[in-house]
């Protein structure tokens, strides 16, 4: 099985035809390299280079899942597992909050899935519960895997994400953040979170889905 | 360092030194990644002698508050011995000397990261020498280049460095202990790899234009080598889950 080309910073890529995008730099007159340790991927006319690890940057539109570790008069201060905190004010949640009573709503510890609704330069960021699918994540189990897996985790069009719901019967909940909620019974989450695993481990491999669907098919067969 | 006098007769007749390197001859190194589990990147790199962990953690909320700038990450090196790193035991703590190398290696890890992705943050970087056998400022810089890879933090380009010095009148790459102690002159420098800027250089003792001219030589081809060597350290390990994969 073959991986895609491993670089590391101030390699240089090659750009033919697709155009430079996310992880790369112009390093001279007529270079452009890679910033970041990790694999290239090239397609839709686009080149990237897809780091291994790396903390979330909020960006705008972002759905992420986050942990309320503050809250203040008005505003709930979110950890969404980043390099920087963000907010959620009272009047972008689905609730008519009064000033000082937010905790009856969200209280220290609990999650919420909500959207990133704006993001200034100083990386200052606000997220929204105003939205179809956003809420307040209640029961189920939460794991973190690095931010730049979770496209890999989708899959294309969703379909390692749903590969992996129907075959453990969980719900699953995909932060951009690369938080992940999931409910189901203790056991089907023990197998959701070892083949979420397993995609982390292998993500920069092709053919990734079929191994993942072999080894979901296993553990049916186990069970 | 300083030219102390000593009995040891640091080259031989063969032109050999004392641990039957030649004079262009590296240590050898060795670097693991990923031996920290709680940092967000780390590296341990064995350099003969040396044993030092670097470990980076962030890109977080720099604190305390008037340390943060608005325009780019900051980046906190911090570079501390432990007190068993060395013969005589050293008293622990910050010092003089660890105080100035955190201060230099900071600045050239500056350099290195594009820092401006992240506004208002610290990125922090531990360098522990566990065990001291000259060079643990090249070798902590090198390691830590190697942990910030691994941390996903962007960079422009690899750090790497090597030293030389003059020992027994000769020019010399990488030196030793006893070479540190009792040669004549020690010259540290980092580079970025692929542009070869200097970050980092540093002298001790004397060294005319054209010795200087033959040791920033030896370091240039030595980085090469030794840049090589974070590469497989970096990247072998994602290599091999994929062999493992492939052999089923």
């Amino acid at each position: 099985m073959d991986t895609k080309r491993i670089v590391v910073p101030g390699d240089i890529i090659e750009i033919t035809q697709d155009r430079p995008r996310n992880g790369i730099f112009k390093c001279s007159e007529n270079d452009f390299c890679s910033s970041y340790f990790g694999v290239v991927q090239s397609g839709n006319g686009f080149v990237d280079v897809v780091p291994f690890y790396g903390r979330y940057v909020p960006r705008r539109g972002d759905k992420v899942i986050g942990k309320v570790i503050d809250i203040g008069p008005s505003m709930w201060t979110i950890d969404i597992n980043s390099a920087y905190l963000t907010m959620l004010h009272s009047n972008d949640s689905p609730w008519r909050v009064n000033s000082g009573e937010l905790k009856k709503y969200l209280s220290m510890g609990d999650y919420v899935y909500a959207k990133v609704m704006t993001v200034n330069e100083l990386k200052e960021s606000w997220i929204t519960l105003r939205d179809v699918g956003l809420r307040k994540l209640e029961g189920g189990h939460i794991i973190s895997v690095p931010s730049p897996k979770v496209p890999r985790i989708i899959g294309k069009g969703g379909n390692m994400v749903n590969m992996i719901k129907d075959a453990t019967s969980t719900r699953i909940v995909l932060g951009q953040n690369g938080l992940i909620w999931i409910d189901g019974s203790p056991e089907n989450i023990m197998n959701a979170v070892s083949a979420i695993r397993m995609v982390e481990r292998e993500a920069h491999t092709n053919g990734l889905t079929d191994r993942v669907e072999n080894f979901l098919k296993g553990l049916k067969g186990g069970s | 360092m300083g030219g102390a006098k000593t009995d040891l007769k640091l080259i031989d007749e063969n032109g050999l030194r004392l641990d039957g390197r030649s004079p262009n001859e590296l240590r050898p190194i060795k670097i693991q990644t990923d031996v920290l589990d709680n940092a967000d990147g780390s590296a341990m790199i064995e350099w003969g002698g040396n044993k030092i962990i670097a470990s980076v953690y962030g890109p977080r909320e720099a604190y305390p508050k008037h340390t943060q700038n608005m325009d780019m990450a900051v980046v906190k090196a911090r570079y501390n011995m432990a007190a068993f790193s060395v013969d005589e035991r050293k008293r622990p703590g910050p010092d003089r000397r660890s105080i100035e190398i955190s201060k230099v290696v900071s600045e050239a890890l500056q350099t290195a990261i594009l820092a401006e992705q992240f506004p208002r943050t610290q990125i922090d970087v531990f360098i522990e020498v566990l065990q001291a056998d000259a060079g643990t400022r090249i070798a902590g810089l090198t390691a830590s280049a190697v942990a910030l890879a691994a941390a996903g933090i962007p960079m422009r380009d690899m750090v790497a460095g090597c030293t030389a010095g003059k020992v027994a009148g000769q020019i010399v790459l990488d030196l030793g202990k006893e070479e540190d102690n009792f040669g004549e002159a020690d010259l540290p420098i980092a580079q970025l790899v692929k542009s070869g800027k200097i970050v980092l250089m540093q002298m001790d003792g004397d060294l005319s234009v054209e010795e200087f001219n033959k040791a920033t030589e030896m370091i240039d081809d030595a980085i090469k080598r030794i840049s090589e060597i974070q590469r497989e350290a970096l990247a072998g390990k994602y290599r091999d889950i994929a062999l493992e994969e492939g052999g089923e």
